[in-house]
């Protein structure tokens, strides 16, 4: 075990005991318990774990929380206080995007930080942002148009 | 209709066994119905049954006898209680049943399931009747209050109104009388054309909490000091543990106990992290047992040889024998593989084990079997078992096991009583999996004039209902397996449907979406389009010619192949394909559209469907559920594969069993025909509409009549 590490996770500060080899992944559900960021596959192929460091989406089933230093963790929980997650959670209530809802927390994380960097994605823009998260549900028809609409609330 | 016969019409559709006694059958796993179904009141409240409580404050709780995962049920069944109750459906609360077979059994089983797309058929009657009665109850009581005819005062959005006097009460007002009143027998139910909640645009009951992140969902549950674990079954189907070196796994940080149980070994830790690490740090010796050189072709060839074999008939209408005893039968076999469920949230139970008691969270589609099974392997009393059921995270059949509670507790077995989480890996979930079981159809047919004139068709693979409901497997069918086969909506005038069944060596097999119709819509809408090319016919055209009997199926073809431009010119080596199907009491029609590149790759350019499923409680749902189960289906026919090498399962995760994603799925229209018919089921309607209209579409491109699953790339390749 190494030093107690500070985490700063939806604006708040933590401090963490857990190996630098543990993915944020684990330290947010086992140790913060916030549940809301997923595990799916725990190797990068699904999506599900999706988070923000300083607002760019990561994989936190492979991150180990050694690499996190003082970026800004986000995740499904706090994404709602920022525009874009705001207007993507929004947008997934009006189209009801969401079925069994497992993946969405990823889907909405994929998408909020496509969102700020993009605020007006094409179709290429959201394949290239979205084809990392699997959603069994196959929601995927609703997730492309509730990111444009997500997209066209910001005008 | 009392719900015996009830049961007996919705499980054997149309003709199914044609009077075989299935109706007695499953009238046996009846549970007893209709004695005391009352709920526990609440002490000032009204609990007119099991599946309504209304508290004086006004609060309506509607209690939820099927699971929600994803299917959008808890808001149907929502809507349908509050439809009849004419309650405030802004303001229900839904909770989620306890495992009680007696008053949340579901109808067509007879057993808490959630399953065969049958929520919504098998409960719409009961839960109407269930809201009328307490709609009828309140009527009363404030009726009485005010000294008037009760036929004077109606109900609407949680309150009963003297229209006359312009006096209202507040259901939760009328709570505390309520409860005197006697429930009426049969209270009467709404005409559908009165009805403002059911087929009227909803959100969805369960989508606010998913969207922050606050659902809690099996694997989520936290409890204090929880300990976490995860495990390693025997990699080979039937092996055992013969040694374990845990040396270097304990002297993990985080690792607190290596528990070995006969096929099994878990590592119990801190947290997951540290279970994974150190269960990846043990040296495992497996007793791998008879299956250790068990192989997908050995497995393949036990299935097509005993395929050749005579099965058990069916159904037999006309005389098919004579019609195919002439030349000019055309034959075909079509295979559908092994399929594991890749559920989103991976298998997990959490488990708190003590002398006298067990406590389970987990999300389950069979809640009862869950405690009736963990009853049995701790030698508790059921009622010291308890079940705190989830929302779930895909379940696609899955969770109709019990398999990941019984391994939980197993482990749980050997700690002090503390509360346990247990998660698979997602290899591990992938690796033992109850599988879509392989299927072989061989079908014979003759065409005359035009149309079809003797159809056989033999259905082979295991059979899933002998072991998980063996009562239901009765005179060698399998009424599941054999699901759109007999019921196979075309006028053919002798047809005649076979079952045999083979059980595939070590590989076990379970419910996955879409069940028995989806290997045998299949195989019945591939051999059709082989069919119409042999007759020279439109495909769309061949199928409405021979669908008199099916008005409701006909007019979904003719609406679909309108609304995908059926017929209009399309590039080189791209192609429309279409199927259709009477599957889940739903009247289903479906155009998909492919381009095939010169590698052999296979690309969707657009999906067009047209449903008749009755009674829409929640269209939107309905439109969701058919594009997810397209996609889903879809996704098998492109991707699906489970083989076995060594007796283990070779895939082991999302790299290697692969999934659409969303840069490779078109625009999914889907186009609803109004109906006033009772509901049919729509969450596997979708899964096994896809496949056949991809086959199909690839026919239709490049002439090459793919007969297995999933599509064979090199088969299609340009000059393969």
């Amino acid at each position: 075990m190494s030093e107690p590490k500070q985490l700063a996770v939806n604006g708040q500060q933590h401090s963490v005991e857990a190996p630098d080899d543990m993915p944020l992944l684990w330290v947010l559900r086992d140790v913060l318990g916030l549940t809301g960021t997923k595990f799916g596959c725990g190797i990068a192929q699904c999506g599900a774990c999706t988070v923000h460091l300083d607002g760019k989406p990561v994989r936190s089933c492979v991150l180990p929380v050694g690499a996190v230093g003082t970026r800004a963790v986000t995740t499904i929980e706090g994404v709602g206080a920022t525009e874009s997650g705001a207007r993507v959670q929004k947008a997934w209530l009006d189209l009801e995007v969401v079925q069994c809802g497992y993946c969405q927390p990823g889907q909405i994380m994929s998408a909020s930080a496509l969102l700020a960097g993009t605020p007006s994605p094409d179709d290429a823009d959201i394949d290239a942002a979205m084809a990392g998260n699997i959603c069994r549900c196959g929601t995927y028809v609703r997730i492309r148009a509730a990111i444009k609409r997500a997209a066209g609330n910001q005008a | 209709m009392s719900s015996a016969s009830k049961t007996a019409t919705l499980l054997t559709r149309r003709d199914l066994l044609q009077g075989a006694g299935a109706g007695a059958l499953l009238a046996f796993y009846l549970p007893v119905r209709g004695a005391d179904t009352r709920g526990a009141a609440p002490k000032a409240g009204f609990a007119p049954n099991a599946f309504i409580r209304i508290d004086p404050s006004g609060r309506t709780t509607l209690v939820m006898p099927q699971v929600e995962m994803g299917q959008g049920v808890y808001t149907s069944i929502g809507l349908i209680l509050a439809e009849e109750l004419d309650g405030d459906w802004s303001q229900v609360v839904l909770e989620h049943a306890p495992p009680n077979d007696k008053l949340y059994g579901n109808p067509a089983f007879g057993l808490q399931a959630t399953g065969n797309s049958n929520s919504i058929r098998a409960w719409w009657t009961q839960l109407r009747t269930a809201g009328a009665a307490a709609r009828a109850m309140l009527v009363q009581a404030a009726a009485h209050q005010w000294q008037v005819d009760p036929g004077s005062c109606t109900a609407q959005r949680g309150e009963v109104i003297h229209a006359a006097s312009g006096r209202r009460l507040r259901y939760g007002a009328l709570a505390g009388a309520a409860r005197q009143i006697t429930p009426p027998a049969k209270p009467p139910l709404k005409d559908p054309k009165d009805f403002t909640l059911i087929g009227k645009p909803q959100k969805r009951y369960d989508t606010p909490d998913k969207v922050i992140g606050k659902t809690v969902y099996g694997i989520d549950v936290l409890l204090p000091g929880m300990r976490f674990a995860t495990l390693a079954a025997s990699p080979v189907f039937g092996g055992k543990v013969a040694h374990v070196d845990d040396a270097a796994a304990l002297a993990l940080p985080g690792v607190h106990k290596v528990v070995v149980a006969d096929d099994l070994v878990a590592v119990v830790g801190d947290n997951m992290w540290a279970a994974k690490k150190g269960l990846q740090a043990l040296t495992i010796t497996w007793d791998e047992g008879p299956n250790a050189k068990l192989a997908s072709p050995q497995i393949w060839d036990d299935l097509r040889r005993a395929s050749e074999k005579d099965g058990v008939v069916a159904k037999s209408v006309g005389d098919t024998k004579a019609a195919l005893s002439g030349s000019g039968a055309i034959e075909a076999a079509y295979e559908v593989p092994f399929l594991a469920h890749a559920t989103m949230e991976p298998l997990n139970c959490t488990v708190q084990l003590k002398t006298d008691s067990c406590e389970l969270w987990l999300g389950t589609q069979i809640m009862t079997r869950v405690q009736g099974t963990v009853a049995q392997l701790t030698g508790l009393p059921p009622e010291k078992v308890t079940v705190h059921n989830h929302y779930i995270g895909g379940g696609f059949g899955r969770r109709l096991e019990p398999d990941m509670a019984l391994k939980a507790v197993r482990v749980a077995q050997h700690l002090d009583g503390e509360p346990l989480k247990v998660i698979w890996t997602r290899e591990e979930d992938m690796q033992h999996d109850v599988y879509r079981p392989m299927y072989r159809d061989t079908i014979a047919a003759t065409l005359r004039d035009g149309k079809i004139e003797a159809w056989k068709y033999k259905v082979s693979g295991s059979s899933i209902l002998a072991r998980w409901l063996p009562p239901a497997f009765q005179n060698g069918i399998d009424f599941d397996a054999v699901d759109s086969a007999v019921d196979n909506p075309y006028d053919i005038p002798n047809k005649h449907v076979e079952y045999v069944r083979v059980e595939p060596q070590g590989v076990p097999t379970g419910f996955w979406r879409g069940v028995g119709p989806n290997n045998n819509v299949f195989a019945t809408e591939c051999f059709m389009d082989e069919l119409a090319r042999k007759a020279g016919k439109d495909p769309v055209e061949f199928r409405t010619s021979m669908l008199g009997g099916s008005p409701r199926l006909k007019a979904a073809l003719e609406l679909v192949a309108h609304k995908s431009g059926w017929g209009e010119p399309l590039p080189p080596r791209a192609g429309r394909g279409v199927s259709a199907q009477v599957s889940f009491a739903s009247f289903i029609a479906t155009v998909v559209e492919v381009q095939v590149e010169d590698s052999g790759e296979v690309k969707l350019r657009r999906v067009t469907c047209a449903v008749d499923t009755g009674i829409a409680v929640s269209p939107d749902t309905v439109v969701a559920q058919l594009q997810g189960g397209l996609i889903f289906g879809l996704t098998a026919a492109l991707y699906g594969e489970i083989t076995i090498e060594k007796g283990r399962v070779v895939q082991s995760n999302f790299n290697d069993y692969r999934m659409l994603r969303i840069n490779q799925v078109p625009d999914i229209e889907v186009h609803l025909i109004p109906s006033g018919e009772s509901p049919g089921g729509i969450g596997e309607t979708g899964v096994t509409a896809g496949p056949p209209a991809l086959r199909n579409a690839i026919y239709a491109a490049t002439g090459v009549a793919l007969r297995r699953l999933p599509i064979d790339r090199a088969a299609l390749a340009r000059g393969g």
